[in-house]
């Protein structure tokens, strides 16, 4: 068989041909097609016996590697196809000798092409023209232009451009992609005006008390610098680096620039202190900054309630959870939604309620991209009553919700079952009442289907109490 | 403002955006300029498109837009009190700039930072019209990174992520303690909140494109690279536990798609108080490893700290490593027979190789032989692994195991 090297087409057809004519991998003899003749006719092609299916996955592989310079490949990809033909898990037997093979020189041509994309610098054509022109010099390891061209045509659609290498090349112009001869490297400019500011780029990015060397040569080695404009500056930067960081590590330190204060000249936030807070508004900002125990490191923010200054229900949950801390604003994440529908079945107006957390931030365990919740614990339900008791103190409410053993403790400083609490009003000191019930999350997590459904009706009934209570 | 000349404002503002360790161009949509007719793709892998003599890769024109500051964090070149030359870019010329270098190949975008100007609003303002002008003007389909200010207005926040691909918004220092004495203009609930604001955008735009009505065009994308931090490894007390704590906290609670951890480099004219030394690379290698067994290998931080006593990680052996050395009863594993998150849990193996041996092990038993063409080395499994043809026997718990794997110490010179 006679094939040009690094063309798909060509080989494909000739496989297609010998493998529908079921023609064994050994009686067949490949050459390139610039190696002159080959030893035995084409006569073996014509007998066709129906087109033969191949996986997928082995026809992208088989167009990659046919660019391999190795003068084998034609014959050891015939010799695969053939195989895979009668076995449709060869490409899975990733330890057979040939499946090996073929997965590195795949690796080989995938890592060329890369590179190519990487290393390929263009140069301006002359200049001034309506649509920009460029052309660059590269030497691949293996016959990849028809590979890699394709990239090149994605990527700079908006201007014309010519990629020379010694085998081959492909034209950019006009909106149309073309593919010619090899070439030389004086067909390309030797400069371009852009290179001065690219390599000023390449040494200043360049940090000289981090030299890794090794690191460098290992993603571009040393055969792809002589068409690198900027390689030309690694010895000199190499060279002066040591000098550079002893500079600086000797450099007394200087004063301070005198202009620094004229630039910074922006008071930080008048600190505001818990005590002065005289509005709900002021509660937000001071809940947020709020540093009485740990829980706020790791939270986003902290969650003030929310709803009128007067309104005459408050409802007070346990903490604010993942959306509800990302929002800022409390039951705005899944137990907000349940609660929600719960609401308006129970005919309550969400608008015309206070709602609030008796514990302002968010505590949970990082569990990869999750943040799983994790309840407060006595000690910073306790703390944080001290916003709890600032928020019933604004708002005044006749008659205070709570929903869940959180909320319970922060209202009444008491651990108590709801339990034991519910289906009852209670009266507080100093005259507010209170109505106890589940958390939202609580119908979440029941798993029995009836069970949830029974529950959820409880917690709309303890609900419409509390609006009976409030109207 | 006397005018620099364009190569001096490059060397200024190049010079003082390379402390920051992001250069990633992957992880975004698959774009290309066939429909525009206009400049640019990105093809969802990366391309790294030269190498600095420090190793790390340039994919991005990474600059600053100024580096006038008028914050004064200490471990930072551009902090106001520093005596480091000043200039500053206009929009314009920074899309310039990244138009000529993407069509000569040298970048895949921009990654665009900037010092504090006026404020916060303003600064980001200034950021997102330069994505503008790339995207609108010039119809450049190219990656951008954009830097989001921390404490800028999230409607700012939420147009940056209409034109970027990636945001990113830096922690800086892994402590509550150390950020307040490092950069004490910075406020860690300010970070959080802006981190919180560009993962609501997120998921609001993924809302909107999944209730669109059937027929209408898709809504726009937010940020679709998603965002990402960086923390400064050495400059303060801090601890790998507190700064692996810090990360899976960022990770769950942001959605982040990676963090960086940079080694604390020295810094001209830097403040008194600072490590004069030179930064701590194998440190930072070593937290990067950690953060990998985070992320793909199911490992949970107190496992990892299990090999790591003081809450710091070994430097001579990888965390890994160091782990199953500490865990020898769940050794010698069976290859042919574990389950994929054992597999994931040998020193020596990697998600890929763990894929390549589940995939091969169903058409028959897999020898050391065979594992040889699946894996690095197969040296380095030899006493955690099981095969037809290999027992490790007492290896697995030997004494001197952990001497097998560190580097030999090296023979101090005498002094002639």
């Amino acid at each position: 068989m006679l094939v040009t090297p690094g063309d798909f087409a060509e080989w494909r057809s000739a496989a297609r041909g010998l493998l529908a004519g079921g023609v064994a991998p050994e009686d067949v003899s490949w050459r390139g097609s610039e190696e002159g003749a080959s030893l035995f006719g084409d006569e073996a092609v014509g007998a066709s016996a129906g087109a033969v299916s191949l996986p997928r996955e082995l026809l992208e592989i088989a167009e990659r590697v046919i660019c391999h310079r190795d003068p084998e490949v034609p014959a050891r990809l015939y010799r695969i196809i053939w195989r895979a033909a009668r076995d449709r898990q060869l490409l899975a037997r990733t330890t057979d000798a040939e499946v090996d093979w073929l997965r590195r020189a795949d690796k080989a041509i995938r890592r060329d092409v890369h590179k190519m994309h990487a290393f390929l610098r263009f140069r301006r054509l002359g200049k001034e023209a309506v649509r920009e022109s460029f052309a660059a010099w590269f030497e691949p390891s293996h016959h990849i232009v028809r590979l890699t061209a394709p990239f090149f045509q994605r990527r700079f659609y908006g201007m014309d451009w010519a990629i020379v290498t010694p085998d081959a090349r492909a034209i950019w112009h006009d909106e149309t992609l073309s593919y010619g001869p090899g070439g030389t490297k004086g067909e390309v400019p030797d400069s371009d005006i852009v290179e001065d500011q690219w390599r000023t780029y390449y040494g200043a990015i360049f940090n000289p008390a981090r030299v890794k060397v090794n690191a460098m040569r290992a993603e571009m080695p040393k055969k792809y610098w002589k068409n690198l404009p900027e390689a030309q500056d690694i010895a000199p930067l190499l060279a002066g680096a040591e000098a550079r960081v002893e500079r600086m590590r000797e450099a007394a330190v200087s004063i301070a620039n005198p202009l620094t204060d004229k630039w910074r000249t922006r008071v930080p936030d008048e600190l505001l202190l818990d005590d002065d807070v005289n509005t709900l508004d002021e509660l937000a900002c001071a809940v947020d900054r709020c540093t009485r125990c740990p829980l706020y490191c790791n939270a986003t923010q902290g969650v003030a309630g929310e709803g009128p200054e007067r309104a005459r229900i408050m409802l007070v949950g346990e903490q604010p959870g993942d959306q509800e801390d990302l929002q800022g604003r409390p039951f705005v994440g899944p137990a907000g939604q349940v609660l929600n529908e719960a609401l308006e079945e129970a005919g309550l107006d969400r608008r015309r309620l206070f709602l609030t957390n008796a514990v302002k931030h968010f505590k949970f365990e990082p569990r990869g991209k999750r943040r799983l919740h994790q309840n407060p614990t006595t000690g910073e339900i306790d703390m944080c009553r001290w916003w709890l008791d600032k928020e019933r103190a604004f708002v005044q409410p006749d008659l205070i919700v709570t929903l869940g053993a959180s909320a319970l403790r922060g209202v009444t400083g008491k651990s108590a079952s709801i339990k034991s609490m519910r289906s009852r009003v209670h009266e507080l000191e100093g005259g507010t009442k209170l109505i106890a019930t589940i958390h939202p999350s609580f119908l979440l997590r029941l798993p029995d289907r009836e069970r949830a459904a029974e529950e959820r009706e409880a917690f709309v009934v303890d609900l419409t109490r509390a609006r009976e209570f409030a109207t | 403002m006397s005018a620099k000349p364009i190569l001096k404002k490059l060397s200024l503002l190049a010079d003082a955006a390379k402390y920051d360790a992001s250069c990633a161009s992957s992880g975004t949509v698959k774009r290309d300029s066939m429909a525009s007719k206009g400049i640019g793709s990105t093809e969802g892998m990366g391309i790294c498109h030269s190498y600095a003599p420090d190793g790390r890769c340039i994919s991005l024109l990474k600059i600053l837009l100024t580096n006038f500051c008028i914050y004064d964090c200490r471990f930072c070149i551009n902090r106001a009190s520093s005596n480091v030359e000043r200039a500053r870019f206009s929009p314009q010329e920074v899309a310039r700039l990244t138009l000529d270098f993407y069509k000569r190949n040298y970048i895949e975008g921009l990654f665009l930072s900037s010092g504090i100007i006026r404020s916060e609003d303003y600064t980001m303002e200034q950021l997102v019209e330069v994505a503008r002008i790339l995207r609108e003007e010039n119809r450049f389909q190219g990656y951008i990174h954009l830097k989001t200010i921390a404490g800028a207005d999230p409607g700012l926040i939420a147009l940056a992520g209409l034109y970027a691909d990636r945001l990113s918004t830096n922690v800086e220092l892994p402590t509550e303690a150390g950020l307040q004495s490092f950069a004490p203009e910075k406020k860690p609930e300010t970070i959080r909140k802006t981190m919180a604001s560009v993962r609501v955008g997120a998921e609001d735009a993924i809302e909107a494109a999944k209730s669109r009505l059937i027929g209408k065009a898709m809504p726009p994308r937010f940020a679709p690279a998603g965002q990402s931090t960086q923390m400064i490894v050495g400059a303060d007390a801090a601890r790998d536990d507190d700064i692996l704590k810090t990360a899976t906290n960022l990770y769950s609670g942001y959605q982040l798609r990676r963090v960086y951890y940079s080694a604390y480099s020295p810094i001209p004219d830097a403040s008194s108080d600072l490590p004069p030394v030179r930064p701590p690379l194998m440190r930072e290698h070593r937290l990067y490893q950690a953060d990998w067994l985070l992320r793909f290998y199911g490992f949970e931080r107190a496992e990892i700290m299990e090999g790591a006593p003081g809450g710091m990680l070994d430097l001579t052996i990888d965390p890994k490593l160091a782990w199953a050395l500490m865990r020898r009863e769940v050794f010698p594993v069976d290859i042919n027979r574990a389950p994929r998150e054992l597999l994931l849990r040998v020193p020596g193996l990697g998600t890929r190789a763990v894929d390549r041996i589940v995939a091969s092990r169903r058409f028959g038993k897999l020898r050391l032989g065979d594992l040889a063409k699946l894996t690095a080395s197969v040296k380095k499994l030899l006493p955690f692994i099981v095969t037809p043809d290999w027992r490790p026997g007492k290896l697995t718990d030997s004494a001197d195991l952990r001497a097998r794997f560190a580097p030999p110490a090296e023979q101090l010179a005498l002094a002639l």
